[in-house]
């Protein structure tokens, strides 16, 4: 096999080896951390010891952090728990506030809230960059801050890298009273995510995107954020979520929040170094190249692993099966289903046409990416920009 | 040779893929999304491109060890198959979806692309051969589509590969088994893939809506009423609706769909009887019939060949039949075959009954 060249970090990053240690060192050990025998406390111990790494990872305090599923779930039952418990304590409360760049999980639980349970959803408009303005959530919550069930906003987009500004929206949120929740899955590990600082109610992070385990994920729920739960069982989280704990995803998981707290500003450093080496290379090699989403490279405004490119004339699909069989992985940062690749609605909010939007790439750098890495896609993409362009967009439009 | 192999998720394109493989070529799969609406699941033997298929298709990549893409096609397909198949009802003709399809989507869009993105040639799971780069009857007469590849150019044909048209459908599915692929005993699909609960009426109604017209005997006497003319098509004998018996007590077919007029013309089945027939569209994957050349004539997806003269005069296909054919539609497809080889296909354009003069 080709060597490969993996820049889908952002899709999921490999496990850190502190992660896979501490992980692999757990899978061994008997006892439900809610039992009350002497295995169930060892195992609750290294539960809730590891609560308290991550509280300390994220700036929040150990009860504020509760064990899910993934991103999905905490995105899940932020929105849909939020949406229940407002609306449920004001019947007026029907409005869901939300970027129109929210990853899927936000939106399409948002969406369900409008088909099944009455709710409005309102998508907030991006700029060319692909951020949202607080005055913009200002004007829309002023108009009728009353009826505001929640805020949902993300930190750093997935497709684009585009960084919110946070604090300034969870103020405003906050000035009205309204709950406001943060999907912060890309963001942590890269750039500085401190809970408390924000001013968030709730907020999502993911262990695969940082280095830990797969299939467990966290929500940062605010002390006196009240939320109904999704899925009802014995309660073990605070009485929000269900469900029997993991212990050896979760002491992996305080390895890995560890590890990306405290390596963060050395990691971006290492990550914007890389991919300002890529941007700039592939400028120069492809000369009609759009770079997507903020062109300020700066940590204020963009994650520093993301590399967004759309190549005009070209379809995504198409280029990233020539990068495939030279062994450089990477994304068309668009939703999938059966495979099946669709327009990103967070190119199109952010108003860049529909031709454009199909022809473009992801490239996202991670812990393990190395300078070889950047070499490689500049090696590669001229010719496969040239063949896809030959092959043109005919199958997607007759 | 870099070979595309397009997957259907079926046994058939699974098998055609590994033997590519085999064969030493650099291959890979594509699933081409026609739908795009897709149903979770198949029902049966009917419809295709679920995401069931999808994921039948990419299972059976990963057991043959090729990389593995979903095309998305739908806008093409819708385009070029359905919307044409529409209007050639309305047009009062029979079209083949499936011909049209190969001519328009899987030999023209998908080879278009795979030949720009570096790939020599375009495998499927028909049941054809290519020998000295001509279209050549399967092995398995049962199975044989060389009729719905007969649009196919010669330029097509020379960029194509059907590599299960050298065995029979039972020989194909014992492989699968035998390489492991989990596809070796899922049924065959039949009908049409985008009608998925096989009503074409159904669909041609909500599609076109009712259009009331006469139904008249072949004097014009009017014996009954139909709901819209394209839902008939000549040489039908069921769901015609007509009270009164024939004269002669005979049962009546089809003879005649206007759809100028929304008139379906009805009579014997002697009436159905076609010496000759007049053809539009030919395309050519061997020597085109400049002078009038025996040959073998085809005009449906499972009918029987019969003997026929042809000419083509560089617009017009004339093909003079030295058999009877019974039934034959505008709009369906003629293919000529020497032998076993597929010379060229035409859309048939209009039949006659008369008898030539010279007979």
């Amino acid at each position: 096999m080709t060597r490969r060249t993996y820049l889908d970090h952002a899709a999921t990053t490999p496990m850190l080896p502190e992660s896979l240690e501490a992980m692999t060192a757990c899978l061994p050990l008997v006892g439900n951390p809610s039992s009350l025998h002497t295995s169930g406390r060892l195992a609750r111990r290294l539960v809730e010891e590891s609560r308290e790494r991550i509280a300390a990872a994220l700036g929040a305090r150990p009860s504020e952090v509760l064990f899910t599923g993934g991103g999905t779930e905490s995105d899940n039952l932020a929105v849909k728990g939020l949406y229940w418990q407002r609306h449920g304590q004001d019947a007026r409360r029907r409005r869901i506030l939300l970027s129109a760049v929210e990853h899927h999980a936000v939106m399409d639980s948002a969406l369900w809230l409008a088909q099944h349970e009455g709710a409005e959803v309102e998508w907030l408009p991006v700029d060319a960059a692909g951020r949202m303005h607080p005055e913009t959530l200002e004007a829309a919550i002023a108009g009728d801050p009353d009826t505001v069930a929640l805020v949902s906003v993300m930190w750093a987009n997935n497709e684009v890298g585009t960084v919110q500004p946070v604090a300034r929206l969870a103020a405003v949120a906050g000035s009205h009273g309204v709950p406001i929740h943060c999907d912060a899955v890309q963001a942590f590990g890269q750039l500085k995510v401190d809970f408390a600082a924000s001013g968030l109610d709730a907020m999502t992070v993911t262990g695969h995107k940082i280095g830990g385990p797969l299939g467990l994920g966290l929500l940062v729920l605010g002390r006196s954020v009240e939320l109904t739960p999704v899925m009802h069982g014995g309660g073990q989280e605070r009485d929000v979520r269900s469900g029997t704990l993991d212990t050896p995803a979760i002491v992996g998981l305080a390895a890995a929040a560890e590890t990306a707290a405290g390596t963060q500003p050395r990691r971006a450093a290492h990550l914007a170094g890389l991919r300002d080496d890529l941007v700039g290379r592939l400028l120069a090699e492809v000369s009609d190249v759009v770079v997507g989403g903020d062109s300020r490279l700066s940590l204020d405004h963009r994650l520093p692993g993301n590399a967004h490119f759309s190549f005009p004339g070209c379809e995504g699909d198409a280029l990233l099966m020539l990068l495939d069989a030279r062994g450089i992985e990477c994304s068309t940062g668009s939703a999938c289903s059966a495979g099946v690749p669709q327009p990103s609605h967070v190119l199109l909010a952010m108003g860049v046409p529909e031709d454009l939007a199909r022809g473009s790439l992801r490239f996202s750098f991670g812990h393990s990416s190395t300078a070889a890495d950047v070499d490689a896609v500049i090696d590669a993409i001229e010719p496969v920009v040239t063949r896809a362009r030959r092959a043109g967009q005919t199958t997607v439009r007759a | 040779m870099k070979v595309l192999a397009a997957m259907s998720g079926g046994v058939d394109s699974a098998v055609a893929a590994a033997r590519a493989a085999d064969a030493g070529h650099d291959v890979t799969g594509v699933h081409l999304a026609l739908a795009s609406n897709p149903q979770s699941f198949r029902t049966g033997a009917r419809g295709c491109c679920t995401l069931e298929d999808a994921r039948d298709a990419r299972r059976a990549a990963d057991v043959i060890g090729i990389p593995f893409y979903v095309w998305d096609l739908a806008e093409r397909f819708r385009q070029d198959v359905v919307e044409d198949f529409v209007a050639e009802y309305s047009a009062g003709r029979t079209p083949n979806p499936c011909l049209r399809c190969n001519e328009k989507v899987k030999f023209a869009a998908v080879l278009d692309k795979a030949l720009a993105l570096g790939f020599d040639a375009v495998c499927t799971g028909h049941y054809a051969r290519v020998v000295d780069g001509r279209l050549v009857r399967a092995v398995d007469p049962a199975k044989d589509q060389s009729y719905v590849l007969g649009v196919l150019s010669a330029r097509q044909v020379a960029r194509a590969m059907f590599p299960i048209g050298t065995s029979r459908k039972e020989a194909v599915r014992r492989e699968a088994a035998v390489r492991g692929l989990a596809v070796a005993a899922k049924p065959d699909s039949h009908d049409i893939c985008f009608i998925a609960d096989g009503d074409t009426a159904g669909f041609l109604q909500r599609r076109l809506g009712s259009a009331p017209g006469p139904i008249v005997d072949v004097d014009g006497t009017e014996v009954g009423g139909h709901d819209g003319a394209y839902a008939f098509t000549v040489g039908q004998r069921r769901g015609l609706r007509i009270g009164r018996p024939a004269p002669d007590g005979m049962p009546r077919y089809v003879l005649d769909v206007s759809p100028v007029t929304n008139t379906v013309t009805v009579g014997p089945a002697a009436r159905l009887d076609v010496y000759r027939m007049v053809a539009r569209r030919a395309v050519w994957s061997g020597p085109a019939p400049r002078a009038p050349t025996p040959c073998l004539a085809q005009v449906r997806a499972h009918g029987d060949p019969v003997p026929a003269t042809a000419r083509w005069d560089g617009d017009l296909l004339d093909v003079e039949l030295h058999t009877i054919v019974r039934g034959v539609a505008p709009g369906q497809a003629v293919v000529l075959y020497d032998a076993e080889t597929v010379i060229g296909s035409a859309t048939i354009a209009s039949t006659s009954s008369a008898i030539p003069a010279a007979r």
